[in-house]
């Protein structure tokens, strides 16, 4: 069934794969948490904004990716096979996901620990850079770590149409009735989401030592 | 330019795709849009529902005993690490040949986190001091599982249903690619021919069928949850909200720390 000389065989390719895998699925990570912070603040700064940003966020997620990969040419004006259409596809997601997640995280702050930073001498910008958001990563992180995990193993839809990463192998593989192209390349992207996701952990610990610091067990 | 270019080409293509939907051939047939979405509702049906059967009771348990709830977590994300093209694909290849069954078993891994997640942290989530009251009112153990915890735990068990509805619909379209039917049939098709009017006639349906299922399960969300759970506390607001993505479940006043793990439901 799996057919080792496969690897050594294809070796070179992989390596590039994994790259335009990556950079497919967390560039528009990246994106999306540039656009979504924003959108978060507004969304928790009044019920108003909550009520539209939130839900709208939600409509977003709810279009199938394969349909956005293909919608999206006519929209931006980009060919089929153009990479652009995943990356924006993703970045979509990446919002729409985080949106709620920012909002949320924002709301997760104490408003007596705002009230402090404002009797300090705070003013917004640096109450918010300083304060705020950093109180907030913990549930912002969780978010996170959705988005990526979800981007990750969404790259490989785009194969689908014709658009690398390491969903190639997946698509090659089953056109050439080749197993191991198929389960070389879904290890990998599982791997892959897992050490980033693994990664986002980390990064959350080491950000927000004072997590877990109150509890004396 | 580029903007105006595209503009122009997604004019022609609303008027491509109203003209696919008026041409009678595509609307009648095994291969019509009928018989097409049939097929995709059922494949997805059947997918969720053994999803909810294998999901629910384990979370249910796990929340309310509160044991393995470390390994329910991990398992379910580790579970969403998994591309579910490669899944079809491989069970496909591995299980010899074209049928449902390796797509429904994607389907049913891809619709199994988001319902554990959402059920665990359902359950897990209930008062404290709830579920005190209810032992101390003398139920038993059981009875505080179904009377309690699950009725209290409803908004986020559906806030996972709804998730894993969505992600099932939208991924079911992949079936089409191992040769079985389904709205994806035109966009595999289409993609084939580069026939992209039928592509993007595949897509609205795929997406129309996504947002009406969304629809009927805030309609089934509202009749059943609890109207106390409704106007109680604002997390329990919050939660019932229509929650379409894997959304951490708010973080009420009374926890102040969120925690990270539970989270990803």
């Amino acid at each position: 069934m799996i057919d080792w000389s496969w690897i050594p065989a294809n070796a070179d390719r992989l390596g590039p794969a994994i790259l335009q895998h990556l950079v497919l699925a967390l560039v528009p990570v990246l994106i999306g948490l540039v656009v979504a912070v924003p959108v978060g603040w507004l969304a928790n700064r009044s019920r108003a904004a909550r009520a539209v940003l939130v839900p709208a966020a939600g409509l977003l997620y709810t279009i199938p990716s394969l349909v956005l990969f293909i919608v999206l040419p006519g929209i931006l004006g980009t060919q089929i096979l153009d990479p652009l259409n995943v990356v924006v596809a993703l970045s979509v997601y990446t919002v729409a996901l985080l949106v709620r997640s920012v909002a949320d995280a924002l709301a997760a702050v104490p408003g007596m620990v705002v009230a402090a930073a404002t009797a300090m001498g705070y003013k917004p910008a640096r109450r918010f850079a300083q304060v705020e958001l950093p109180l907030s990563l913990p549930v912002l992180i969780s978010g996170l770590r959705v988005a990526t995990v979800t981007n990750i193993s969404l790259v490989a839809v785009g194969a689908l149409i014709g658009i690398g990463g390491l969903g190639y192998f997946l698509t090659d593989g089953f056109l050439r009735g080749s197993s191991t192209s198929i389960l070389v390349g879904t290890v990998l992207i599982f791997v892959i989401a897992l050490i980033f996701d693994s990664l986002l952990v980390l990064v959350g610990k080491l950000a927000t030592p004072w997590v877990g610091a109150g509890a004396s067990r | 330019m580029g903007r105006r270019r595209g503009v122009a080409l997604m004019g022609g293509l609303v008027s491509d795709v109203l003209a696919w939907f008026a041409d009678p051939s595509n609307l009648t047939g095994s291969t019509g849009v009928p018989a097409r979405i049939l097929e995709h509702i059922q494949y997805s049906g059947v997918a969720l529902v053994i999803a909810v059967l294998i999901a629910v009771p384990i979370g249910a348990y796990v929340g309310h005993t509160g044991r393995g709830g470390f390994a329910v977590v991990g398992v379910a994300n580790g579970m969403r690490s998994l591309p579910e093209i490669g899944v079809v694909l491989l069970l496909v290849t591995f299980g010899g040949g074209v049928s449902l069954t390796p797509v429904t078993i994607a389907l049913v891994v891809l619709a199994i986190p988001p319902l554990l997640g959402g059920t665990y942290a359902g359950v897990r989530n209930v008062d404290r001091a709830t579920v005190d009251a209810a032992r101390g009112m003398g139920m038993t153990e059981r009875e505080i599982l179904t009377k309690v915890e699950l009725p209290n735990a409803l908004p986020l068990i559906i806030g996972g249903l709804r998730t894993a509805t969505l992600q099932v619909i939208a991924t079911a379209a992949v079936a089409a690619l191992v040769g079985v039917g389904g709205l994806g049939r035109y966009l595999i098709d289409g993609l084939g021919v580069r026939d992209y009017t039928q592509m993007a006639a595949g897509a609205l349906l795929i997406a129309a069928l996504a947002l009406t299922a969304e629809a009927v399960l805030a309609g089934v969300q509202r009749l059943v949850v609890s109207p106390g759970l409704r106007t109680s506390a604002s997390a329990g607001r919050r939660a019932a909200a229509p929650p379409s993505e894997p959304a951490p479940p708010a973080p009420s006043p009374t926890r102040s720390t969120p925690e990270p793990e539970l989270a990803r439901s």
